[in-house]
């Protein structure tokens, strides 16, 4: 029901933009983001369209792709992709109380997923209420990953399959920041539903949190009836960038149906995670996140299921040229590079005491030409190295991507 | 406008080396997967529906288990090669040919590891076991192709040739859903086992329906029951209703190991090589491990009238008590096992997790530990291989190596 609200009042005021913004366009404004902005403001940091004097503004984006790879020698040939397609609606109800949203269509309409849907209630710059659905603030991509925000077309593996990103459940929490000169200090905390048994037991013969997402009902109960906790604190120094400590840890399974004990333990997924987002040298970025990942596999159940996950991705930004071009005015030109690893089971053999496998590198230069800020038209060669849980010579495969992600 | 250029420049570029940037086919010879040469159309299209079925990896709500060893075929045949000790599986239960004695107690096979919520199953003390290593899925369509008057050939039961070998067949009790082919002879409604460490099964199908059950507990049309925990119940408990896997999975299964191809000598103009395969004839390795056999007509045409090198004669040997674990199947005795075919013998290590873990159990970390295991009617040539220079034996291995 709140689902289809939002969607028809994102499309009426889409409609409307679109047929008179052209004539009149003083009745629209276009909210450009602040500047200055922490990882956790990344859902309200996103360029808005605001008509007149209504409390509602809009926004989205948009993202899409062609993409041809080849694993040793053999290739599914090429495609187009159409990845996402995203709206937001926002309203400020009351100067300290503010709904945000966010839906997303994945695949075309092959996902439908609400990944933000939330109530803030300001009560103190330092103490902010937020319940709703909400993005867990887990490592730095879950919270800020709207595509046209990053110079590469895929997402980084560790934060897609470790992190399960988009990773967003109802729940409950507080937020909040303090500000000390050059400095920003931020924490969050938040109870929410969370994991179920499908990290252990799903099709891919391996830890996989991101099975778990594949379960709607999580929206309306908590699998494993105790709440998943998750906090990050995070600071930033204006120059030298952001650096952020997150955890989320809870129960997945179920140990009661029907007053009946259906299992004897508990058994808890623990993550952690950190990351940064450093000022470089002139024109140059380090953004990166490490992952660890911890979770409770049960002793019968086979060691091919990782007990220990770890990952990470950076990814090294430099702008090689800003000038007007063509009529755009900051045209931007940048090289980036992504450097990433994932292992889904850390750990040795007990058999022969040798090391488990089930690992991928990859690295990944791109090309992003940013005719403006808020439209990326990017131009991927990732490489990638996957070895097989037993450490056989990897598979290796090669993908060439180009993307155009924007904010509409 | 440089912008422009330099974007279009570097599409272009990508665009071009497309091919070159991409990781290339790995030769032929250098892999164990893949299909024989020669299927049509429509048979690549069934082979690419078994290679599928083959990788997919059961869970729970597909029907994993309850009791398991692994997930998936291809989780214990990694590029349908040989396996490792994590992937090794333990058999229990018959010591010798009058049967197995622990089948109301979870044998022929421990599942010792269990979905949540069910716990797996424990060796019953006292069992005679055996541990088995996944042996090579490569080139079985093959072997499943040639008669049992052409394997019967080998068979020298008596040693009345008196070379102190005595291949003799294995001897399997069919299971219900066995249609013997015009090839298979019976003998007291016994028919001769060819897959399988032991040779304990007669084709590819009883091969396919056992692995689903007992190795990844999924039921099919041919073989309903999960295997079960004695210790908890003697009734399979499992919510997924049965069949777990179709009968069209299954046979597409069957179709893909039959099409799968041989592996292919590497090597092949090294004069050591030559050498190497020369002492491996006059040491008397070749009768067991038989290097070349030809089929008869097949349904498959490319399987039909091929000649093929696989090292071995799918006969039982009685290897001494070096090997004799105490446990069998069949009509075998518990020191005999199935002549291991050689072929791909150089490429077990890519499968293997980068080390060799050679023999039924992989007891053995070199091929040299290999040989030097050989007892029983191999014993002979043991001590001939003994009696060799260093450099004649690197020769026989390096032969080995391009198998
Ligand atoms: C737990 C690991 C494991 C799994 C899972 C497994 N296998 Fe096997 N496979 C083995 C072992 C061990 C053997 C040797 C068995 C024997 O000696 O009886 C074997 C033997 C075979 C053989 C005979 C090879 C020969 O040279 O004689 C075939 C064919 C085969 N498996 C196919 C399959 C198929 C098809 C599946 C999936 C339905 C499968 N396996 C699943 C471990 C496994
Ligand atoms: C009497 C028959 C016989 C003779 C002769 C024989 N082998 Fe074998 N070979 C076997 C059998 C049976 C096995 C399987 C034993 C086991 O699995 O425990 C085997 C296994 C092997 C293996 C391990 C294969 C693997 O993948 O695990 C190698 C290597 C091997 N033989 C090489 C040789 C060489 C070299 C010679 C000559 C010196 C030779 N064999 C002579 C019967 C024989």
């Amino acid at each position: 029901m709140c689902l289809k609200k939002i969607v028809s009042c994102a499309a009426v005021l889409f409609t409307l933009t679109d047929i008179s913004a052209q004539k009149d366009s003083s009745i629209f404004r276009r909210e450009s983001p602040d500047t200055v902005f922490m990882n956790k403001d990344a859902v309200y940091n996103r360029p808005f369209i605001r008509a007149g004097k209504m409390p509602l503004a809009i926004g989205g984006y948009v993202e899409a792709n062609t993409i041809y790879s080849a694993t040793d020698g053999v290739s599914e040939g090429f495609s187009f992709q159409m990845r996402r397609f995203t709206l937001f609606c926002s309203s400020t109800i009351t100067k300290k109380i503010k709904f945000l949203s966010e839906l997303e269509f994945e695949d075309g309409t092959k996902e439908i997923n609400l990944e933000f849907a939330a109530l803030d209630v300001e009560f103190h710059p330092l103490l902010n209420f937020r319940g709703g659905v909400i993005m867990n603030p887990i490592g730095a991509f879950n919270q800020n990953h709207d595509g046209p925000r990053w110079d590469f077309v895929d997402r980084p593996l560790s934060a897609t399959t470790i992190i399960p990103s988009t990773w967003s459940n109802p729940g409950f929490g507080f937020h909040g920041r303090y500000y000390g000169g050059a400095w920003t200090f931020a924490y969050e905390a938040y109870l929410t539903n969370g994991f179920d048994e499908s990290i252990i037991e799903n099709t891919e013969g391996r830890t996989w949190l991101p099975a778990t997402k594949v379960n709607r009902e999580r929206f309306e109960e908590n699998h494993s009836g105790k709440p998943l906790l998750t906090g990050k604190m995070a600071v930033r120094q204006r120059k030298v960038g952001e650096l952020g400590l997150s955890y989320m840890g809870g129960v997945y399974n179920r140990r009661m149906e029907d007053g009946l004990m259906i299992d004897s333990t508990d058994r808890r997924v623990d993550i952690f995670a950190a990351d940064m987002n450093l000022n470089l040298w002139k024109g140059a970025n380090l953004l990166a996140e490490g992952t660890f990942a911890m979770i409770d596999v049960p002793a019968g159940y086979s060691s091919q299921f990782g007990k220990k996950q770890y990952g990470f991705f950076a990814d090294i930004t430099q702008r090689i040229m800003q000038k007007p071009v063509l009529g755009w005015e900051k045209a931007t030109l940048l090289a980036a590079c992504r450097l990433e690893y994932v292992d889904y089971n850390l750990g040795t053999f007990t058999e022969t005491g040798g090391n488990i496998g089930d690992e991928i590198w990859a690295v990944t230069p791109s090309l992003a030409f940013r005719p403006a800020g808020q439209t990326v038209l990017r131009m991927n060669y990732k490489y990638a190295s996957a070895r097989d849980l037993l450490g056989n010579p990897p598979a290796k495969t090669g993908t060439i991507l180009f993307g155009i992600a924007s904010y509409f | 406008m440089r912008t422009i250029i330099l974007l279009l420049l570097t599409s272009g570029i990508l665009a071009v080396s497309c091919e070159k940037i991409l990781p290339a086919l790995p030769a032929d010879e250098d892999v164990l997967d893949g299909p024989v040469e020669g299927l049509t159309a429509e048979q690549q299209r069934r082979f690419l529906d078994g290679d599928i079925a083959f990788a997919n990896e059961f869970s729970p709500q597909t029907g994993l288990g309850p009791i398991f060893v692994n997930t998936s075929c291809i989780s214990c045949h990694a590029g349908d090669g040989k396996g490792h000790p994590f992937t090794t599986l333990t058999r229990y239960g018959q010591a010798d040919s009058t049967g197995n004695t622990y089948l109301l107690a979870g044998g022929p096979q421990l599942q010792h590891r269990a979905i949540p919520g069910h716990s797996p199953e424990l060796l019953p003390a006292g069992a005679p076991f055996s541990k088995f290593l996944p042996p090579a899925n490569t080139g079985l369509g093959f072997l499943a192709a040639l008669t049992d008057a052409q394997l019967l050939a080998n068979a020298d039961p008596n040693d009345a040739n008196g070379d102190g070998i005595s291949g003799v067949p294995n001897y399997i009790n069919p299971p219900g859903f066995f249609v013997p082919q015009s090839f298979h002879q019976s003998l007291n409604g016994r028919y001769i086992g060819r897959f399988g460490r032991k040779a304990g099964a007669i084709d590819l199908l009883q091969q396919t329906v056992g692995a689903y059950k007992q190795d990844i507990g999924v039921t099919s049309e041919f073989d309903p029951n999960d295997p079960i925990n004695y210790a908890v119940s003697s009734q399979p408990l499992d919510n997924i209703p049965d069949p777990e896997v179709s009968t069209a999975d299954v046979r597409n299964v069957v179709f893909y190991l039959r099409t799968l191809k041989a592996p292919v000598q590497r090597n092949t103009s090294d004069a050591d090589v030559a050498e190497g395969k020369q002492l491996f004839v006059n040491i008397g390795c070749a009768k067991c491990h038989i290097p070349e056999w030809t089929t008869p007509a097949s349904d498959i045409a490319a399987l039909g009238n091929k000649t093929f090198y696989p090292y071995t004669d799918l006969l039982l040997h009685d290897m001494g008590p070096g090997l004799d674990d105490g446990y069998t199947e069949g009509k075998a005795l518990s020191s005999e096992w199935r002549t291991t075919p050689l072929w791909g013998l150089g490429l077990s290590k890519n499968s293997q997790g980068g080390e060799y873990f050679l023999m039924h159990d992989g007891r053995a970390k070199t091929i040299r530990e290999a040989i030097l295991l050989h007892g029983g009617e191999g014993q002979g040539s043991r001590d001939q291989f003994n009696g060799m220079s260093e450099t004649e034996k690197l020769k026989l291995e390096k032969f080995l190596e391009s198998l």
